[in-house]
């Protein structure tokens, strides 16, 4: 894929910014929300910091505060961090046929900054406008993203105390229905239709299971669903 | 001092799941039925997190119209499929989901 030399970098750049910025508002009410409640929850002020600058992890971040409310020891925590961002492994695993050139020295930090949101643009950018993933279609996503968590982090901590009922008024909607929208253009074809029906079953069905385990074995489910669906289709040799 | 050991605990493992696939990813030759697999990831995952937090949203299902947060959704996506634009849908789910709260809490 010499493309990557091609394409010019001010552009790719751009395109992954402006790509990402629907998925940027999505996520300003989760950062805020998340730095007001980090401090109410037990978190310092400077370890509310480190956390957004060092694990970058929304929805494990949100865990680990409901979990320090409830005075769990840190080991749990970090275990419930590990199974929560196993997604991730899904993730790069996907990524892998496009990060092989990639050059060795961007993959640490790229690798850092994988999120759901910058998985789901550089993936649209392959799947839906059929273009390369570009490093620096790459790097204008996650730099995006990044500096926007860090922000709204700092802005929950200190402009947050004003408003301590934030919690309450309903913003941290603003995560599902942007991945509502990520989630729709997917269902293209049945088997699709499949994944998404079985793997939402489950998740609500397993949503009990202890350290957040549901949200892997319905992702599982659902993507063992589509093989299985995929290899029944081609051997009857109808489409 | 437990927050030190929180916070470099959490990166660590976050970092050891993002990272290695990375470092090794020409060395990585899938399957076919796991590249096949792989195309599912996105919707699979995507599903497993709204489905819960819409059907759900205190911990308990919540299959009724009392609750704003499937109201929502489900307007979320019927705009995201006929507009196909990502920020209209955010804009008009998070008006549908405030307009069902402001009315079932009225």
């Amino acid at each position: 894929m010499a493309v990557t030399k091609t394409r010019p970098p001010m552009s790719e750049l751009l395109a992954g910014m402006r790509n990402t910025t629907p998925l940027v508002i999505g996520a300003i009410p989760f950062g805020v929300i998340f730095g007001t409640l980090a401090t109410v929850n037990g978190l310092s002020f400077q370890a509310t910091i480190a956390m957004s600058v060092f694990v970058y992890a929304g929805s494990a971040q949100f865990i680990a505060l409901g979990l320090l409310a409830g005075a769990t020891a840190w080991p749990i925590i970090v275990a419930t961090t590990f199974v929560v961002n196993l997604r991730h492994l899904l993730y790069a695993a996907t990524l892998v046929p496009h990060v092989k050139n990639w050059s060795h020295l961007i993959r640490p930090p790229f690798a850092f900054w994988l999120t759901d949101e910058t998985f789901a643009v550089v993936m649209n950018r392959w799947s839906e406008q059929k273009k390369p993933i570009t490093t620096w279609y790459y790097f204008g996503s996650a730099f995006t993203m990044y500096l926007n968590w860090q922000l709204c982090t700092f802005i929950g901590l200190t402009a947050g105390r004003s408003f301590p009922n934030i919690a309450g008024w309903g913003l941290d909607f603003a995560m599902p229905v942007t991945f509502i929208g990520m989630l729709m253009p997917y269902l293209k074809s049945r088997v699709m239709w499949w994944v998404v029906l079985i793997s939402g079953g489950v998740s609500v069905l397993a949503y009990a299971l202890p350290h957040k385990l549901g949200l892997m074995l319905a992702a599982a489910c659902g993507i063992a669903v589509g093989v299985l669906f995929e290899i029944l289709v081609t051997r009857k040799g109808t489409r | 001092m437990n927050e030190v050991y929180l916070i470099a605990g959490m990166a660590v493992v976050t970092y050891l799941i993002r990272y290695p696939l990375f470092a090794v990813a020409e060395q990585i030759a899938f399957p076919d039925f796991l590249s096949r697999a792989l195309q599912y990831v996105p919707p699979a995952v995507l599903a497993a997190i709204i489905f819960p937090s819409t059907l759900m949203p205190e911990g308990t299902l919540q299959l009724n119209y009392s609750n704003p947060w499937l109201l929502g959704g489900l307007v979320a996506a019927l705009v995201a499929w006929r507009s196909r634009n990502l920020l209209v849908t955010i804009v008009a789910g998070m008006i549908a989901f405030g307009v069902c709260k402001w009315f079932l809490e009225a």
